[in-house]
């Protein structure tokens, strides 16, 4: 069984015929070919997956399309349209927030949800925020100043 | 002579692309006409095989090729790095839980799904070994034994203590799981994998196979993490059959869930008799040690050898008996794992110092710097003296806690420190083309695993060339262009890949100056300073004018070569160590007396690196394992059921740190004298953050409540056992 999704995916407007079980990670991924969502544990657990519905993070790998018809969708490839960095990608790198990258995409989305409901958030603040997204490489130190910093600096701006 | 590019925390040159999600690992690359490959894994731990039966399976619409066992001959083809022990599908028997029983390969994943829904398999379950106590109990199947011994043991020492240490298995929980693609044709077996060790698997794939070398190729791909987990073959063997069979490429992406159950890191049990004289100096150390391996040898031989080799640490040790044994079990195959069996030793050996400091009533970080080598120093008869300064990185790590401070009750500090070296007799080689616009390229068989070895490649060979570093790309390794490389692993690529490439620019120069005396007919000095050549009567010639004198313009490149080939001597491990990675480790805990929950207030790591070439990369390293340490030894813990099945397959139960775990402070410091045998005075960095932090954190459970616990992981449990039992008038131990 099939139904007809139509989306916003980073601004664009998308129409795909897709299964009523699959999962919007897949459609991403696989229909869309937007790859910088990761598969992971499968279970919304480790936020490989994340992308923003509306705004909000999710696991799309425990999503199903279904979810995201006729609403605006997030993804990574969505930051750095200009074909700059975000200020939010610039930091990570500034700060060594990364290393494999594979959780990096995933962070990040959960980060501009973050910035979204506390646009400068302390470091505990963050720390509780990005609870759900693990990294295994970079013990998280890097990852917390980076948002932290993004914070400040658009505190200032406003 | 000031250094533009070493010491220069660069950015790794493919951050961008992870940041804008347009990397490509392993998990994401599509090769043309790729099937979809899928494994069926057996769910009980220890069987009999009645019956694997593909029949209705092949039929699923979508299904190119199945193979099991029967498709396998006999016996089933066997791979292993070290010993060719174990069978791509299980053979006649079921020997751990996960065990790979048949495989399948479609046009997409459902079908393929669906046909492994319909195999039909009879196992009749048999008994399983999944623990040391049940291993040891009967005849224990011993995989590996080593014994080391120098010195007498005294005697009438003044003070003997003895205890028994216990450090769990563990998973190494790379967030991108394993993934591998093959394509098996007339031509050969081309692998496209996430893997650290790109010659091994090309390698055992040969072995396995009988195939040449030269018809085996790897092209290994950017990893999403490793640990250990992704350098050994894993799938590979298993997904080249399966392209074989297909007559396609096939690719097989685990689940994480599968990851869990491919492989892990080894427990181990550690008993240490240890005898010290009247003026708490170490006399003698006795150490004898099970790790619990499982149903193959993968790694866990190796692992058990060479960190049993350094039982006694990094302390002046006048004599000792060690003891190691590797034990199989149905369990999942034990492998290299960050640390390769030093942190288990090193739960063991820095707990028990700590005790023995108490019990001679001297300050445990005096008691000892008291003990450890000083520099050239010997560690081990025969052995690599000690290197760096190690009561340096102890004391520094210990001051930035604040070692000496009071501490309301509730809080503690514990120090520990490690050692460990890479393999020794290992061989690097590596290429450097200095092309005609002055840019070089660097093919070296170092994979990049996100530690950056990317960067501080390319920073050693602007560096020895005298160019950017935006002018030197280092192309991930395809073992059919890139020049042999034994591993990236035991923190060795800086240094001693490093040192090839190193020497491999110096190769670069000795052709260019040749090339510039058969030009101009004067004698030339290569100028690294000035990018160029020298000549005798005072002219100068830059890398481009060079170049296209020689070849003409835009034509021709010189290119370098450089070997790194390990010293070998008769030594265990087949010779000297090429340097000794040392870390030392500090925390501050707050234990919670009424749940027994630890909070880790700070971590402080501190390695003596010689020099870092990288120093945000190198704390970086540092600091990850610092934190997968915590996670170590705080709640991460491989459990099974009385039948060896794995409990622990998943995040929910397998719980790795996150965010809220981070230390209020989280620090990394570099010992830096440029005193390693590296390039510019480098030494390995990368697993040393791991290897103290389980002892550093028990010992700071110890000084913060007066509890000894000797086993890991500190849970709540445990640990409120423990500080129940310590309010007990009798006893204060709990294992």
């Amino acid at each position: 069984m099939t139904f007809t999704l139509r989306m916003t995916v980073n601004d664009r407007p998308v129409e795909l015929e897709v299964a009523h079980d699959e999962v919007l990670l897949d459609v991403l991924r696989t229909r869309l070919d937007l790859k910088g969502a990761k598969r992971s544990c499968g279970i919304a657990e480790c936020g490989a997956c994340t992308v923003l519905i509306d705004r909000q993070p999710v696991s799309s790998c425990c999503t199903l399309a279904w979810e995201a018809r006729e609403r605006r969708v997030d993804t990574v490839e969505g930051l750095a349209r200009s074909g700059e960095l975000d200020p939010l990608q610039s930091a990570f790198a500034e700060h060594r927030a990364l290393q494999c990258g594979y959780c990096t995409p995933g962070m990040l989305m959960s980060a501009v949800a973050l910035l979204d409901e506390t646009p400068a958030p302390t470091a505990d603040e963050v720390r509780r925020g990005l609870r759900g997204t693990l990294c295994r490489c970079t013990g998280y130190r890097g990852i917390v100043e980076a948002v932290v910093a993004v914070g400040l600096v658009g505190d200032d701006d406003v | 002579v000031t250094e533009r590019w070493i010491g220069r925390s660069l950015r790794q040159p493919d951050a961008n692309s992870k940041l804008t999600g347009e990397h490509r690992y392993a998990s994401d690359l599509d090769v043309p006409g790729m099937l979809v490959g899928l494994i069926l894994r057996s769910d009980v731990a220890h069987a009999r095989i009645h019956r694997v039966d593909l029949e209705r399976a092949r039929a699923v619409p979508g299904v190119v090729a199945m193979i099991g066992p029967a498709d396998l001959g006999s016996p089933i083809p066997r791979f292993g790095a070290l010993s060719p022990d174990q069978p791509v599908l299980a053979d006649g028997e079921v020997r751990f839980h996960g065990e790979p029983l048949a495989a399948v390969a479609a046009v997409d994943e459902a079908s393929a799904r669906e046909a492994l829904e319909a195999i039909v398999v009879d196992l009749e379950e048999l008994p399983a070994v999944a623990s040391l106590d049940d291993a040891l109990r009967a005849e224990p199947h011993v995989l590996h034994e080593c014994r080391f011994a120098w010195g007498e043991p005294a005697g009438d020492a003044a003070i003997v203590l003895e205890h028994e240490y216990e450090a769990h298995a563990a998973q190494h929980v790379s967030i991108e799981p394993h993934a591998c693609i093959a394509s098996w044709d007339r031509r050969g077996l081309t692998i496209w994998a996430g893997t650290q060790h790109p010659f091994v698997v090309r390698r055992v794939l040969a072995d396995t196979f009988k195939l040449p070398l030269a018809r085996v190729r790897v092209l290994a791909l950017p990893v999403g993490g490793a640990f250990g987990a992704k350098g050994y073959p894993k799938l590979e063997p298993i997904v080249a059959l399966l392209s074989r069979a297909a007559g396609q490429p096939v690719g097989v992406r685990a689940s994480l869930r599968e990851s869990f159950h491919i492989t892990r890191g080894a427990g181990a049990r550690v008993a240490v008799r240890t005898a010290l004289d009247d003026a708490g100096r170490l006399c003698s150390q006795e150490i004898e040690a099970d790790f619990l391996a499982g149903a193959y040898a993968d790694m866990a031989p190796r692992v058990v050898e060479k960190s049993a080799y350094l039982a006694c640490g990094p302390y002046r040790t006048p004599a000792a008996r060690i003891v190691a044994r590797a034990i199989a079990s149905n369990t999942a195959p034990s492998t290299a794992f960050r640390g390769f069996g030093a942190p288990q030793f090193t739960w063991a050996l820095e707990s028990q110092m700590d005790e023995l400091a108490r019990m001679v009533g001297q300050d445990p970080l005096e008691f000892r710097l008291r003990n450890l080598c000083e520099p050239g120093e010997l560690v081990l008869p025969d052995q690599t003296p000690c290197d760096g300064r190690w009561h340096e990185a102890l004391t520094r790590a210990a001051e930035a806690v604040g070692y000496r401070q009071p501490r309301p009750p509730g809080r503690g500090v514990g120090v520990a420190i490690a050692i460990k070296y890479p393999t020794p007799a290992s061989t690097s080689v590596a290429i450097v083309r200095l092309h005609a616009d002055a840019s070089a390229t660097v093919q070296i068989g170092t994979t990049e695993l996100g530690q950056g070895s990317r960067i501080a490649m390319a920073q050693i060979a602007a560096e020895a060339l005298g160019i950017a570093t935006d002018d030197v790309s280092v192309p991930d390794p395809d073992t059919a262009s890139t020049p042999f490389d034994f591993a990236t692993a035991a923190s060795r690529s800086t240094t001693l890949a490093g040192t090839a490439v190193l020497a491999a620019c110096a190769d670069v120069h000795r052709q260019l100056e040749a090339l510039a005396e058969e030009a101009l007919g004067v004698a030339a000095r290569a100028d690294a300073q000035a990018g160029g050549v020298a000549m005798a009567d005072g002219r100068r010639l830059s890398y481009v004018e060079l170049l296209a004198l020689a070849f003409g313009a835009d034509q021709g490149e010189v290119v370098g070569r450089g070997t790194y080939r390990g010293a070998r001597a008769d030594l265990p491990l087949g010779g000297p160590a090429p340097f000794w990675e040392v870390c030392a480790a500090a925390s501050e805990i707050e234990v919670d007396e009424a749940t027994g929950a630890i909070r880790v207030v700070r971590q402080v790591v501190a390695s003596d690196v010689g020099r870092a070439i990288n120093p945000a990369a190198t704390q970086g390293q540092d600091l990850g394992a610092a934190m997968m340490g915590l996670g170590q030894t705080l709640a991460e813990e491989v459990r099974y059921d009385e039948r060896g099945r794995l409990l622990t397959a998943d995040l929910e139960r397998y719980r790795i740190p996150a965010t809220p775990d981070l230390p209020i402070q989280f620090e990394s410091i570099l010992i830096e004298n440029g005193d390693g045998p590296g390039p510019f005075g480098a030494k390995g960095v990368g697993e040393s953050g791991i290897m103290a932090i389980g002892p550093s954190v028990g010992n700071a459970l110890r000084a913060a409540s007066g509890v000894r616990v000797r086993r890991l992981p500190l849970t709540p449990e445990r640990v409120w056992r423990a500080l129940s039992q310590a309010r007990q008038p009798t006893a204060s131990v709990v294992r």
